[in-house]
């Protein structure tokens, strides 16, 4: 073997593969994904001793080499494709000491491929713990393959990890496990010749699941076809034959090698933590305490940070404008680039806090109690019990919720929590909603204590939530899925956080969000600013030479001369034409062409709304003249009626229009990133503005 | 007797399965027949349920446990 050393980390969740994975190449790791799925696929580097360096690729955790979902469907992907980039020449077995039965099984099966594998044997001060020793060399000498003892989470044996690796042959000397051959003899002897097979097992396999595996040719699937159709193979029965096989090969080696001294009747410490958070009231009231920690933390904890990134920003538009020439090529940087890097950065608090929390809750294992808890409820509307975590997320912010919705395993779940997470009213609508119900619901109180404005805002949250909840259940309907809904889980035993881990994930994550979603946000912040700052012909020029004339000048201070133009260059920019031009199609909703300018220049966030009403109406935009833009608005008139153009029916669909609207580049462009498709975010910016629009039309007609 | 019959606190020992696609997985994830199972808890809302088997607890739905027929 010479140059770079390609190995896979394999094994079962839970067995502390990431651990291992994170202690081994530390920062140096890139993240990508696998093709055709969602799953993240973490690549990184490691030195040896020799000075060799060695590429490792963390493979998604599986109980068998039979998927039961698309992410395990990589492990097979990854690990049958020879002529595959990513296909190892080493293969590390992470296996659960404390749990050794039911991870050998898919050591038993990886073994049978003809890639050299070597076991990493993790947890094993845990397994000391609760009575189990194990005789390593034992064990190594049995299975034929190296066993090294170590612990991830102390980073204990690693070094004699990395001299394993060295010292590991280049062909597979494994012992065999099971006679593969007597579960189907003449069919697994006929693939094996015709498509050139080295083991049997891998001709097994092929038989299984020749239908998924992506290398075959389309002859040499119907060739296989037709070979299991001939020898009456079935592969549920032949799987179930073969798992029995392999139980009883483990068995008489763990009989030799393994003494369990458990002391019967005495409860475990993960039990009794369970008594209480799983408790039927208790266990409710503490993950509702915990949800709603996760929830301050999002949406007030970040808060200083965020203000901090806006200040920063204000200081250097301020002296880009001062050092750079005034010009286009200014406002290209300061309106189009270090707005949209603004507009970027300003989501990493609330991405790294929530990562954070959703880190320690996996890391502890309370997640998998959450599914426990929630599977009944959640799976009425066709959501995962871990769903409620970005569901809950979409309060603050769908952008890092949505984010947060890879750790659900199953990927229709995953998809559906996608696809409804920003139809919960999050904070970005609330400057809009603040505004549009102080214009036209009234301060008043009814039966001496509840506000009506109070009332509305309230409405709207819930009304996002029973929205959420019925559109998850339509496309629990609608989408399809070979996938069948297991929930046979593993409730890991209850752990302290790895704080290093923890830092890990948050880095990733706003890596992630920074280089891949960030260059999509950014882009459409400069589309967005070169329309509303250019116009057709030359109607800027016209505008300019209005308003220096004389007259012009006598009559208004400078500051308004200043607001007056920037009025008039939107309603020319094309933004402005563009909002002329949707009017036909606002106008049933009850929107005026100038709304329409508001709904184009707020996709870059639905906040801008507020900002945009303000120049369009020429006022000051901060947050001190929230009031005159709110005067203004309520004197507004329709040149051709005469009547008020926010009324209530107007308001409301507007509140309604917002509710549903996906008016939000930076959810499309993480919805992208995380499907890494653009089909999804296409359906969902269809669904929710047909949606938002048919909503609107109803609130307006019916309160006009 | 079904697995989803058992209540908290009850042991048993799996004779066979009713379904064989779920046999499969739920096998592989060590329910063997003659492997002894210990039910630990049910989940607040009544579904799914937690049980200890070969030394680890997994947690299945109802509807998945009642394919265990119990001896």
């Amino acid at each position: 073997m010479n140059g770079e050393l390609k190995i896979a980390l394999v094994g079962n969740p839970n067995s502390g593969k990431s651990t291992l994975f994170n202690v081994l190449t530390g920062l140096n790791q890139k993240i990508g994904n696998f093709p055709g799925v969602t799953v993240e696929k973490k690549t990184g580097y490691c030195k040896l001793p020799d000075q060799r360096q060695a590429q490792i690729t963390d493979l998604p955790g599986t109980y068998s080499f039979y998927p039961k979902s698309k992410d395990e469907r990589i492990v097979l992907d990854a690990l049958m494709d020879k002529s595959a980039s990513t296909y190892p020449d080493l293969i590390i077995f992470v296996a659960d000491a404390s749990n050794l039965k039911r991870n050998l099984l898919l050591f038993s099966q990886i073994a049978d491929l003809n890639i050299p594998i070597i076991i990493a044997l993790n947890m094993m001060d845990l397994a000391r713990q609760s009575g189990i020793e194990i005789s390593v060399d034992e064990l190594a000498l049995k299975l034929g393959v190296q066993v090294v003892p170590i612990s991830a989470r102390k980073q204990q044996g690693i070094d004699k990890l990395k001299e394993a690796i060295q010292n590991s042959s280049s062909v597979a000397l494994q012992n065999p496990s099971i006679e593969v051959e007597s579960i189907a003899p003449e069919l697994i002897r006929k693939i094996q010749e015709e498509l050139k097979i080295d083991k049997p097992y891998q001709a097994l396999q092929i038989a299984h699941q020749y239908q998924e595996v992506g290398f075959l040719s389309d002859a040499e699937k119907s060739r296989v076809a037709e070979l299991c159709k001939e020898f009456e193979f079935h592969s549920q029965k032949s799987q179930a034959t073969e798992t029995i096989a392999r139980y009883n090969f483990i068995n008489d080696i763990l009989f030799d090698t393994v003494k369990v001294n458990t002391k019967p009747g005495e409860e475990t410490t993960s039990n009794r933590i369970d008594r209480v958070l799983t408790h039927r009231v208790f266990g409710f009231v503490i993950f509702f305490a915990i949800l709603f920690l996760i929830f301050q933390a999002i949406f007030s904890w970040s808060e200083y940070p965020m203000t901090l990134i806006e200040d920063l920003f204000l200081w250097m538009t301020d002296q880009a404008l001062r050092i750079l020439p005034p010009g286009v090529f200014t406002d290209l940087m300061v309106d189009g680039v270090l707005a949209g890097l603004s507009g970027v950065i300003i989501f990493i608090p609330q991405i790294a806090i929530l990562f954070a929390c959703i880190s320690v809750l996996e890391d502890t294992g309370y997640m998998s109690r959450v599914t426990f808890m929630m599977d009944k409820i959640m799976r009425k509307v066709g959501l995962s019990g871990k769903s409620i975590v970005p569901l809950i997320g979409g309060f603050a912010c769908a952008v890092p919720s949505i984010m947060s919705a890879r750790n659900i395993e199953s990927w229709k779940d995953r998809m559906i929590t996608i696809m409804v997470t920003p139809l919960i009213a999050c904070s970005a609508r609330l400057p809009v909603y603040t505004l549009l119900i102080s214009l036209v619901v009234p301060d008043e109180k009814v039966w001496g204590f509840i506000n009506l404005q109070g009332l509305a805002l309230m409405s709207l949250y819930i009304l996002s939530i029973i929205s959420a909840i019925i559109v998850a259940w339509v496309m629990k309907q609608i989408i399809r899925s070979r996938e069948r809904g297991y929930f046979i889980m593993e409730l890991p035993v209850y752990r302290m956080p790895r704080w290093n881990n923890v830092l890990l994930t948050m880095y990733r994550s706003v890596k992630a969000f920074v280089f891949e979603a960030g260059k999509v946000i950014i882009a459409v912040s400069i589309i967005l600013w070169v329309l509303s700052s250019y116009g057709p012909g030359n109607r800027f020029e016209q505008i300019e030479s209005k308003y220096s004339t004389a007259i012009m000048q006598q009559q208004h201070d400078p500051a308004e001369i200043e607001r007056l133009i920037a009025s008039e260059k939107l309603e020319n920019s094309y933004a402005g034409v563009l909002g002329r031009s949707i009017e036909p199609v606002i106008k049933p909703i009850g929107f005026d062409w100038k709304i329409g300018i508001a709904l184009i220049t707020s996709f870059a966030a639905r906040e801008v709304f507020v900002g945009t009403m303000a120049t369009i109406y020429s006022v000051e935009a901060d947050d001190a003249h929230m009031e005159s833009v709110r005067e203004k608005m309520a004197s507004a008139r329709n040149p051709e009626t005469g009547m008020p153009v926010f009324t209530v029916a107007v308001a409301f669909s507007l509140m309604v229009f917002y509710a549903f609207a996906m008016q939000c580049i930076s959810t499309i462009a993480v919805v992208y990133r995380e499907t890494k498709s653009w089909t999804w975010p296409a359906i969902q910016f269809a669904y929710m503005t047909t949606l938002a629009y048919l909503a609107s039309l109803l609130v307006y007609q019916l309160l006009k | 007797m079904k697995l989803s019959q058992l209540i908290p606190g009850q042991t048993g020992v799996i004779k066979e399965f009713t379904d064989l696609e779920m046999s499969v997985k739920l096998m592989e994830m060590g329910c063997l027949p003659g492997e002894s199972i210990v039910v630990e808890r049910v989940a607040p809302l009544g579904d799914p349920m937690a049980i200890t088997v070969s030394g680890y607890q997994l947690s299945l739905r109802k509807k998945e446990a009642s394919t265990i027929i119990m001896q």
